[in-house]
């Protein structure tokens, strides 16, 4: 790989450790990647945030590395933690969990990292613009940011983010260059979709096709008309979480698509292959029997809920009581605008639970519940992959009315 | 005889050999406490990596692995050197957090269990001292 003079003297400087590191990491991948150069970032996410996830050598690691004097040269955010870390009593959290977790984010606060912990950072001061690059893992923002947004991004490690944080750069190859990004196969939407349960299903259905298809999971994706931002939030999370998908192209909807024809290879998608694949995220878990479970956790905010969802759920629990264990999750921005809104305080005066920087796929709750209730395919994966829950995938709205049955 | 590969990560490191055709998965598949392997079907399941020379084509799984190099390094139980025929990022960043010397496009087929080898993977070089030399 080719360096500049200066970032070869970064290579070597033992005076700051943690930006030597960084650059080792930086260097090797782009090695085994086979890039010819770093180049600078704008902006960074780093995933690898929840104590459950990183365990004491991550945290430790963390440590080191705020230590040894890292600190972030551009805009750098955090994925979700596993609790609210205004508030971790709220969700049930222990006291020792939540002093690991205080740690971690005190390990990146220390190496000037916004401790704002979201999966959206698009929606919480994070935006890049079209062509821009970054360095973003969290892998559902990355889809979002590369698809929907036209930046680039690979799906970076945890370690790999912080690296790029502390140095501003990454190694130039994959979706960083154009050649990359040219759509592998299509894929005609023969149905009309509606909500952010429906999207995700559709991610589903795509990510098990490119498997199946053994091609690069690359979409072209035409046939639908309308899509919002919730929905198209949905969709990314579910394409990376079963498809592995770090950029797709919508016609009339992404800014890149224009750019291509769609691929010859054309997989139909119909009405069929979403209600089969809703009810597939419906399943059980084999789980271990435990006589602390509570039956059921009802939860919304996977990916992080819009303000807009916000207000939605506010709209439809006004005056109510909830009658199930009921978490909303969200940015801490975001939250601090519900509470501006009057929405939290409506939610809240339900008895639902308004958690932010956290969500049910990162916060410690295996073994807690039976079943967890969502409209995120990709939440419904994580419960039952890792947290052994049985899932039931419902749309937003139904969600919402059976926490109220 | 003297191999040239690739350097991942910087250091030097001599040792006894631990080979395996197979794949590794750190996280969850080794314990990261004892260096034991523990993933079942596994060539090495029961043996320990630590102090070794660990010889695989490519690792595999989740990317928490690179973790577990580093908690295998501060529990004392990390290999001395790890050498590939590919690595992948999972094992290279967890080499680099870590400071495992580690080298790949090496040739596996000369490289199995029980040589004494001697490291500077700064360089690139794998320097075979003594035992036994497959395939020549």
């Amino acid at each position: 790989m080719n360096l500049t003079e200066e970032e070869k003297r970064f290579l070597n400087d033992d005076s700051a450790p943690s930006r030597r590191k960084a650059m080792e990491i930086l260097t090797a991948l782009g090695t085994i990647y086979g890039a010819g150069k770093l180049i600078t970032v704008s902006s960074v996410q780093i995933s690898g945030v929840s104590y459950d996830n990183l365990g004491e050598a991550g945290l430790e690691f963390l440590a080191q590395m705020a230590d040894g004097g890292g600190k972030a040269c551009v805009l750098t955010t955090l994925n979700p933690a596993g609790m609210d870390i205004e508030a971790p009593q709220a969700l049930g959290i222990s006291a020792e969990f939540a002093e690991s977790q205080r740690k971690v984010i005190d390990a990146f606060a220390r190496m000037g990292v916004v401790t704002t912990c979201t999966c959206t950072p698009y929606l919480a001061g994070s935006l890049p613009h079209f062509g821009e690059h970054i360095a973003w893992a969290e892998s559902s923002a990355v889809c979002f940011a590369n698809s929907v947004l036209g930046a680039r991004t690979n799906r970076e490690g945890g370690p790999g983010a912080l690296a790029a944080a502390l140095t501003g750069l990454t190694a130039d190859y994959g979706y960083h260059l154009s050649e990359n990004r040219v759509p592998t196969i299509a894929f005609k939407v023969e149905t009309r979709l509606a909500g952010t349960q429906e999207f995700g299903a559709l991610g589903s259905v795509i990510g098990k096709a490119l498997e199946k298809a053994g091609v690069k999971p690359l979409p072209y994706i035409h046939g639908i008309p309308v899509a919002s931002l919730e929905e198209l939030k949905s969709l990314c999370a579910s394409l990376a979480t079963f498809g592995g998908t770090a950029l797709f192209h919508m016609e009339g909807i992404t800014p890149e698509a224009n750019q291509y024809t769609a691929p010859e290879r054309t997989i139909s998608v119909s009405r069929q292959d979403i209600d089969f694949a809703i009810q597939s995220l419906c399943g059980s878990a084999p789980s271990a029997a435990s006589s602390t479970r509570l039956p059921d956790l009802y939860s919304l905010g996977c990916p992080h809920l819009s303000l807009n969802e916000i207000a939605q759920v506010a709209r439809l629990l006004e005056g109510k009581q909830v009658k199930k264990e009921f978490w909303i999750t969200t940015a801490r921005l975001t939250r601090d605008a519900a509470e501006r809104m009057g929405y939290a305080a409506i939610i809240e005066a339900s008895g639902a639970k308004i958690a932010a920087d956290t969500c049910c796929v990162v916060a410690p709750i295996q073994g807690r519940f039976e079943t967890l209730v969502t409209d995120s395919a990709k939440a419904c994966f994580y419960a039952a992959s890792k947290h052994r829950f049985n899932t039931r995938f419902l749309p937003f709205e139904q969600v919402i009315a059976e926490v109220l049955a | 005889m003297i191999l040239n590969g690739r350097c991942i990560f910087r250091g030097q490191a001599a040792g006894q050999t631990l080979c395996t055709s197979m794949g590794i998965s750190f996280f969850g598949g080794v314990d990261p406490d004892t260096g034991v392997v523990v993933e079942k079907g596994h060539e090495l399941f029961g043996q320990s990596i630590a102090g070794k020379v660990l010889v695989f084509p490519t690792g595999k799984g989740s990317t928490v692995g690179s973790y577990t190099l580093y908690r295998l390094k501060k529990n004392g139980v990390a290999p001395a050197a790890i050498l590939n025929a590919e690595c992948e990022p999972i094992t290279a960043v967890g080499c680099i957090i870590s400071e495992i010397p580690c080298v790949d496009h090496l040739p596996q087929t000369l490289l199995s269990s029980g040589l004494t080898v001697r490291i500077d993977a700064g360089q690139g070089i794998v320097e075979i001292l003594s035992g036994r030399i497959e395939n020549q």
